[in-house]
C-alpha cells in the first residue's frame, strides 16, 4: 500500500514579482512500512515538501494524497494529525520554554482525546528512553539530545503512522545523533512507522532509508535506492558530486 | 619559541549550585601550523579558543599560568592593550556570519573601517587593500560586493567576507571557531580551501575548533581532542583514524558510514574515567 | 524542617534543584530561582520594599493614621510640617495630611490596581488576537489601537471623563481606555514572533486550534513582558490619575486622594508649601517604586534571556 503519494508538487511563497518557486513538479511515493530520504544543501526545497504536507505552507498545487485521502490547500482534519507526524530540526526551537515535558505530552495527548493521560506519559517517555525523573522538567533543564526525545515522544503521542523528520540530528552532537537515529530505528520496528526524512547528510540518509531522492533548487534530479547510494552508482551528475563531497568530510 | 603557549587554562563560571568548570587545565602550544581543538559541545572548545582572546563574558573567570604570545603573556595586558592584540595579532572567526557582520553598514564599510582601524593610512588605500582581500578570498566580483549589504550575501560568502575582515590587519594567530558548520558541503569546502591557502602562505597560526571529526582529519595538521574541559588525546591529523583513547574511537564510530550499512550505529558509552584523567599536554 | 519532603535535601536545595519531581515542585523550583535572581537586584528590592510598605499602610489605615481624614478643624488650619500632635502640618481645612496622606495611600492602591487589571488584558486580547490571525483581523483592530494611541493620553482622559461624569470609577475606566493600546502593540510584536516558532508549529500538528493556541501557548510568552511593562506605566498610571484628581475631574472632595490633595494645596503653595508638596513627594516615591521593580522584573522575566 502507499502511505504517502506525492505528484506534480509545487509550492511556492509571495505572490506576482516577489513569488518564490520553492519547489517545482516534484513527484514520489513512499510506500506503507518503507523509509524515504530527501537529500540536497539548503534553500533545495526539501524542507518545504514537509511543510506542505502538514500545511503549514498552503500555497501548494499538484496532488498529496495520504493513505489514500487526497489532501487540499493548509487546511487539515483530525484524522490527518493522527496519521501524520512531524519531528522538528532544531529542539531547541521546538518545545515550548514555559512548558514542562510533562506539559508539552500532555496537551498532546489530550488533544488527541486519549484517555489515561498520566499512564501515557510514563509510557511515552519510557519509549523514547527518558525515565520518569526527566517528566517535570523545563526544556533548559534538557540537554540538546534530551529536548529531541521529548519531541519525538510528542510526535509519537498519537500514534501516528507516518513520521516526518525534518534533519532531526543535525543540530546534535555525533554521539547523540547515533543514539536517536538508533532511538528512530527501534521505533519504526515497533510501532510499524512510515518515515519520511529529509537531510543534508548523505551518510545519515543512506544510513536511515531505503530509497531516497535529490533535490537541488526546487527540482527532484533523481530517485534512487539506497543501494545505489552505496555503490555509487548514482546516475545524476549533482548526486555524484554531492556523494563526492560527502565521501571527502 | 612557539607563536602561542598556553600553560594551564581555566574557565570558570560561578553558578547558584557553585562553581562550573568549562576549561579545566588545559596546556597546549600552536606553531605556524593548523592545530584542531576537536569535542562535543560543552567539551570547553568554544570556551579555549574564546579564553585565549580573553573573551569570556562575566561572570565567567579565566585563569592560567600563562598564554603567551611570542613571549608576551596575554594576561598581564591591559584591557586596551589586549584590544590591540585582538585585531592586529589574533583574529577570531565565528560559526554564523549573519551575526558578526553589521546589517545596516555595507560590507565595504566594515573591512575599511576594520582596516583603517589598525593602520594609519588614506581611505583610497584602504579601499584598494579590501578589494585586495576580498580577491584574496576569492570573490569574484570584489567591487560590487564592496557596494553589498550583509543580507545580500549568501552564508558561504558571508563567511568569507568575515574571514577577509579578520586578515586585514595581517594577524600572526587565527582563531576559526566552527567557521564552516553552518554551510553546505559544496560551499564549506570552498571556505577551507581558502583559509588553507591563506594560512600556507601567510605562516599563519591557525587555531580551528570543530565538532566535525572527519574535517578536522583532513584539514589540520595536529588534533587535541576534548572532552568535560581537559585534552583526552593528542594526535597527529592524518592518524586521527587510528586515535587509541576510547572517547575518540566512540566518537569516530558513531558516525554513519556509506561504506558499512548498518541497523544499529554504535553508541558511545562514556566512562567518568575520562573526565578525571589528567589533561594531557598538547605541545607540538 | 526539611523531613517532611525530603529528608536528605534542605529546603534551598529542593528548589534549586535540576530535577523536579511533581508539577507543583517544578513551578515551585522555577519560581524561586526567579525570586533569586530579583533578590540580586538591590534596587528592585528597595522598589519591592516601598511598594509592600504601602500595602501595608493602605490596609491598616485606621489604626496608623493618628487623626480622622476628614474632620476639619477650622482652628488648626495650615499648620507647618513638625507641629504638635500634626506631624506633616495640616490643610487649608485643618485637616491632618498625614492621615490624609494613609487613608489616599487605598485609593492610589485602587486606582493602580483596577487599571493595571483592565487595560493589560484588553491589550493582550487585542494584540495577540491581531498578531496571530493576522489578515484583516489584524488591520482593523491595529487602525482602532492607531486611533486611540494618536491622542493625547490625558486629553482623551478628560474627553471621557467628561462624557461619564467625575468620580473615582470613571477616571480608571478614562485611564485604563487610555492605557491599552501601547499593551495592544507590545503583545501584537511579540505574537508575531512567537507565532513563527517551531514549537507553534507542533502543536498546530496536533489539531490545537486558534484560541488554545493564543491563551495556553502564547500569553503565557507575552505576559512576562507586559507585567514588565505595567509596572514601568505605574508611575504614569498614578500620575494620570493625579492629574485628573488634580483637574477636578478624578476623586472629588473632600476624598483624600493625592493628586487633588495637590490640588487643593496649590492655593497656598507660595507660603504654605508642604500642603502641595507632601502629597507630591507621595507620588514621587510610589511612582519612582514601580519603576524601580519594574526594571527589576525586566531583568528576571525577560523571556529573550531567559533559561540558563
Amino acid at each position: 500500500m502507499i502511505a504517502l503519494s506525492i505528484r506534480k508538487l509545487d509550492v511556492w511563497f509571495g505572490s506576482d514579482r516577489d513569488r518564490v518557486d520553492a519547489v517545482k513538479d516534484a513527484s514520489f511515493e513512499v510506500a506503507d512500512g518503507e523509509s524515504f530520504g530527501l537529500v540536497g544543501e539548503s534553500g533545495s526545497g526539501k524542507s518545504t515538501i514537509l511543510k506542505a504536507i502538514t500545511g503549514l505552507a498552503p500555497t501548494w498545487s499538484g496532488e498529496i494524497t495520504v493513505e489514500g485521502q487526497p489532501l487540499q490547500g493548509g487546511t487539515r482534519n483530525r484524522a490527518f494529525y493522527k496519521t501524520v507526524q512531524m519531528v522538528f530540526q532544531d529542539p531547541y526551537a521546538s518545545l515550548h520554554p514555559r512548558h514542562t515535558v510533562d506539559q508539552v505530552l500532555s496537551e498532546t495527548l489530550y488533544l488527541h482525546g486519549l484517555a489515561g493521560i498520566d499512564k501515557r506519559v510514563e509510557a511515552l517517555l519510557s519509549d523514547v528512553g527518558l525515565g520518569g525523573r526527566f517528566r517535570f522538567r523545563y526544556p533548559h533543564q534538557l540537554s540538546g539530545g534530551q529536548r529531541q526525545r521529548v519531541a519525538i515522544a510528542r510526535a509519537l503521542a498519537g500514534e501516528p503512522d507516518i513520521l516526518l523528520l525534518d534533519e532531526p540530528t543535525s543540530a546534535l552532537d555525533v554521539s547523540v545523533q547515533a543514539e536517536i537515529l538508533n532511538l528512530l530505528t527501534d521505533l519504526r520496528d515497533e510501532h510499524n512507522l512510515t518515515y519520511l526524512m529529509v537531510s543534508h547528510d548523505l551518510p545519515v540518509i543512506g544510513h536511515m532509508c531505503d530509497r531516497l531522492a535529490v533535490m537541488k533548487d526546487g527540482e527532484i534530479v533523481e530517485v534512487m535506492a539506497a543501494d545505489d547510494l552505496r555503490n555509487n552508482t548514482a546516475s545524476h551528475p549533482y548526486s555524484q558530486s554531492l556523494l563526492k563531497a560527502s565521501a571527502a568530510g | 619559541m612557539s607563536l602561542l603557549d598556553v600553560e594551564n587554562l581555566w574557565v570558570r563560571f560561578p553558578t547558584r549550585q557553585g562553581v562550573f568548570d568549562a576549561v579545566r587545565g588545559v596546556s597546549f602550544t600552536l606553531d605556524r601550523e593548523r592545530l584542531g581543538i576537536v569535542g562535543e559541545s560543552g567539551s570547553g572548545k568554544s570556551m579555549t579558543g574564546r579564553a585565549i582572546l580573553r573573551l569570556i563574558r562575566k561572570p565567567g573567570i579565566v585563569e592560567a599560568d600563562h598564554i603567551k604570545l611570542e613571549g608576551q603573556n596575554l594576561l598581564d595586558l591591559t584591557e586596551p592593550q589586549m584590544r590591540e592584540v585582538r585585531g592586529q595579532k589574533i583574529s577570531m572567526v565565528m560559526q554564523d556570519p549573519k551575526f558578526s557582520l553589521n546589517p545596516v553598514m555595507t560590507v565595504g564599510d566594515q573591512i575599511m573601517e576594520a582596516y583603517l582601524l589598525h593602520n594609519d593610512t588614506s581611505k583610497s588605500q584602504a579601499r584598494a587593500k579590501s578589494i585586495a582581500m576580498l580577491e584574496a578570498v576569492s570573490i569574484r566580483d570584489p567591487e560590487r560586493v564592496m557596494r553589498a549589504y550583509p543580507h545580500e550575501m549568501s552564508g558561504g560568502m558571508g563567511q568569507r567576507i568575515m574571514i577577509a575582515m579578520m586578515l586585514v590587519p595581517d594577524p600572526q594567530i587565527l582563531i576559526a571557531d566552527e567557521p564552516t558548520s553552518a554551510l553546505d558541503v559544496s560551499v564549506q569546502r570552498q571556505v577551507l580551501d581558502i583559509m588553507d591557502g591563506l594560512v600556507k602562505e601567510r605562516g599563519m597560526g591557525l587555531i580551528f575548533i570543530s565538532h566535525d571529526l572527519n574535517l578536522v582529519a583532513e584539514f589540520c595538521d595536529r588534533v587535541l581532542i576534548m572532552y568535560a574541559g581537559r585534552i583526552v588525546e593528542v594526535c597527529d591529523a592524518d592518524r586521527l583514524h587510528e586515535a587509541q583513547h576510547p572517547y575518540t574511537r566512540g566518537l569516530l564510530n558513531s558516525l554513519p558510514r556509506l561504506d558499512q550499512p548498518r541497523k544499529h550505529l554504535e553508541v558511545l558509552t562514556r566512562d567518568d574515567t575520562w573526565a578525571e584523567a589528567e589533561s594531557v599536554r598538547g605541545n607540538a | 524542617m526539611s523531613d517532611a519532603t525530603a529528608p536528605d535535601l534542605t529546603w534551598r536545595e529542593w528548589l534549586l534543584t535540576d530535577a523536579p519531581t511533581s508539577r507543583r515542585h517544578a513551578r515551585l523550583a522555577n519560581f524561586y530561582q526567579g525570586w533569586l535572581s530579583l533578590r540580586a537586584n538591590s534596587m528592585a528590592m528597595f522598589g519591592l520594599g516601598i511598594l509592600v510598605a504601602l500595602l501595608l499602610v493602605a490596609m491598616l489605615a485606621p489604626f496608623l493614621s493618628p487623626y480622622d481624614p476628614y474632620v476639619q478643624s477650622l482652628g488648626n488650619r495650615l499648620q507647618p510640617i513638625g507641629a504638635e500632635g500634626h506631624l506633616l502640618g495640616t490643610d487649608s481645612l485643618g485637616r491632618d495630611i498625614l492621615s490624609r496622606l494613609i487613608y489616599g495611600s487605598r485609593i492610589t492602591l485602587y486606582i493602580v490596581a483596577l487599571v493595571a487589571l483592565i487595560a493589560p488584558v484588553a491589550g493582550l486580547l487585542v494584540g495577540t488576537v491581531a498578531g496571530y490571525v493576522g489578515g484583516w483581523t489584524d488591520t482593523v483592530l491595529m487602525r482602532i489601537t492607531d486611533i486611540f494611541l494618536a491622542f493625547p493620553r490625558l486629553v482623551l482622559a478628560l474627553a471621557f471623563v467628561a462624557a461619564l461624569g467625575a468620580g473615582i470609577e470613571n477616571a480608571v475606566l478614562a485611564i485604563s481606555l487610555t492605557a491599552w493600546p501601547p499593551y495592544a502593540r507590545i503583545a501584537r510584536a511579540e505574537t508575531l514572533t512567537i507565532r513563527s516558532a517551531d514549537y507553534i508549529s507542533a502543536i498546530r500538528l496536533q489539531g490545537a486550534g486558534a484560541l488554545r493556541i493564543i491563551t495556553k501557548h502564547i500569553w503565557p510568552l507575552c505576559i512576562s513582558s507586559l507585567i514588565v511593562r505595567v509596572t514601568l506605566d505605574m508611575a504614569g498610571i498614578i500620575l494620570a490619575a493625579a492629574g485628573l484628581g488634580f483637574l477636578g475631574l478624578g476623586a472629588q472632595p473632600p476624598s483624600p486622594e493625592w493628586g487633588a490633595m495637590i490640588s487643593e494645596g496649590r492655593r497656598f503653595i507660595l507660603d504654605h508649601w508642604w500642603v502641595a508638596t507632601v502629597p507630591g513627594l507621595a507620588i514621587f516615591t510610589v511612582s519612582l517604586a514601580f519603576n524601580l521593580l519594574g526594571d527589576g522584573l525586566r531583568d528576571v522575566l525577560d523571556p529573550k534571556d531567559g533559561g540558563e
